[in-house]
């Protein structure tokens, strides 16, 4: 694996086969009764976040704890960052203390391999504006991978398995790591969309594009929801909410269209009445609160990855 | 142990690329029915005995002690895996590992005696590992050791148990055990350090 994971696309097959297989060992860490291991002991992490997210931020944490680094949390609410610090001076702060591996989330696409420049830890791409989030491409192909091919897993990728990624396509950073991630992994992905929210670029992303949800459903073996990220809605993207729910929603009669085995996940937080209806949520079907664990799990092997070993010649 | 295992091409035999094979088969056969006897002697039967063999040639070696113990004694003995890899102390040597399974039997390690198995013990520092490894795992009333060659050159306080074959050898020179199941034949060869 190269330094960093800064994109989904840097990641060959075989390399993310090997997450996936790193993940489902490190799956029965959570099972012991002693959730830790001393691989990383006297390593530094840092979780470097310029945007709210408790949920990605308590992951990554809990994953390098679970491996015995050190966490050092860095919020940009109320720090030097609020005073207006640049980028590259809190990275530099950061190398200063000897992080050994960065964790950014930031409003700026590309700020991560920016930071990628100037630290000689490795980066690990938490988010970056509407860019990218390769983590939680990861844990969405582990959870798939789980579900649907169960215990013959390893070693094995997501050949044939059609995934339909629906919502808010234009300021998803998941849904862009997934569609590079699922696409390296052999899965054929379909975007979901109302014409106004899918990216401007997108005849050059490895997918196919729809805007009749009810006619992809009975292909498809997974379902991807995305949040309306009604905070990055800066536009009138689609006349009305209730509108928006007739159309791309996911309630119950849609789910009934879907094949037996096929499975319904959303990277959370999620608008529970508006992207998916809250029986649909709660249903087995969902693996929303399985991915939040797979989270944790898939973080693990990444940090393992990158900080486990000797540092490669660059 | 991976540094006395270099790759072998397929084609490579005992006999040429300076190997030499210093355990048969049937002798492989044997030590391992012995080891299972001594097992049993020395735990009274078997009783509470948990198997546990360490990726990549240990796992097999357990199995085959697992199913010789109960051929001989009648009773099953919980085998599985153990995967020291997070445990080493020489992560940072290298670049980082992929893991190998670890399954341990449904009623777990507390309170049982544990007998780990392995292929080649060289500096007990693979053992040490899977002491630390085990520790997580749980609390065993005992934990033995079975080996089926005994290379010396201890860097550790750790010694076997039950030990296949005692094998001296120089400090460069390799030790590579075949096992039919990963192998496709059973062989213990010795080489020489420089390849």
């Amino acid at each position: 694996m190269s330094r960093h994971l800064i994109s989904a696309a840097d990641l060959t097959r075989e390399e993310a086969v090997l997450i996936l297989d790193t993940a489902a060992e490190l799956a029965s860490v959570a099972g012991r009764p002693i959730r830790k291991l001393p691989t990383l002991r006297g390593r530094t992490v840092v979780n470097l976040f310029f945007e709210d997210s408790t949920r990605t931020r308590t992951s990554f944490e809990a994953a390098a704890k679970r491996l015995s680094a050190d966490v050092i949390n860095f919020s940009a609410r109320g720090s030097s960052v609020a005073k207006g610090e640049s980028l590259k001076d809190t990275a530099l702060t950061l190398e200063a203390m000897g992080a050994d591996a960065v964790v950014i989330r930031h409003s700026a696409s590309g700020a991560a391999h920016r930071l990628a420049g100037w630290v000689t830890g490795s980066v690990v791409n938490a988010g970056d504006g509407t860019h990218e989030h390769p983590t939680q491409a990861l844990l969405d192909a582990f959870t798939i991978r789980h579900r649907l091919a169960g215990a013959g897993q390893r070693g094995a990728a997501l050949d044939g398995v059609q995934v339909t990624i629906v919502g808010d396509v234009l300021h998803s950073r998941v849904a862009r790591s997934n569609v590079l991630l699922l696409h390296t992994l052999g899965a054929g992905v379909t975007l979901v969309a109302p014409p106004t929210l899918i990216p401007y670029a997108v005849d050059s992303w490895p997918c196919e594009i729809s805007y009749d949800f009810d006619a992809e459903l009975p292909k498809s073996d997974v379902v991807m929801m995305l949040r309306v990220q009604q905070e990055r809605m800066t536009a009138a993207y689609f006349p009305t909410v209730r509108e928006y729910r007739r159309r791309y929603g996911l309630d119950a009669g849609r789910m009934a269209l879907l094949p037996e085995h096929a499975i319904v996940m959303h990277p959370g937080p999620m608008n529970r009445g508006v992207e998916i209806a809250a029986d649909v949520a709660d249903s087995p079907r969902s693996t929303i609160v399985e991915q939040v664990r797979n989270g944790v799990t898939v973080r693990m092997a990444v940090l393992y990855l990158l900080l486990g070993g000797a540092e490669e010649a660059a | 142990m991976c540094a006395v295992r270099p790759e072998l091409s397929p084609g490579d035999r005992a006999d040429d690329a300076g190997w030499k094979a210093v355990l048969s088969p049937e002798e492989i056969r044997r030590a391992l029915s012995r080891i299972a006897h001594e097992v049993l002697e020395r735990t009274h039967g078997g009783d509470g005995v948990v198997l546990l063999g360490i990726p990549t040639r240990g796992v097999p070696l357990a199995q085959r002690l697992a199913a010789r113990i109960t051929e001989f004694e009648g009773a099953a003995v919980p085998h599985g895996s153990l995967d020291v890899t997070l445990h080493r102390d020489d992560l940072r040597l290298r670049p980082a590992r992929a893991l190998q399974r670890t399954e341990v039997p449904p009623d777990g390690v507390d309170g049982k005696t544990v007998v780990l198995v392995d292929d080649v013990l060289f500096s007990g520092r693979t053992i040490r590992a899977a002491l630390d490894a085990l520790n997580d795992l749980g609390r065993p009333r005992a934990v033995q050791l079975a080996v089926l060659v005994d290379r010396g050159h201890r860097e550790l306080p750790i010694r076997a148990d039950y030990v296949g074959k005692n094998l001296p050898t120089a400090h460069r020179e390799m030790v590579r055990v075949l096992l039919e199941e990963i192998d496709g034949e059973d062989s213990v060869l010795l080489g020489e350090g420089e390849r």
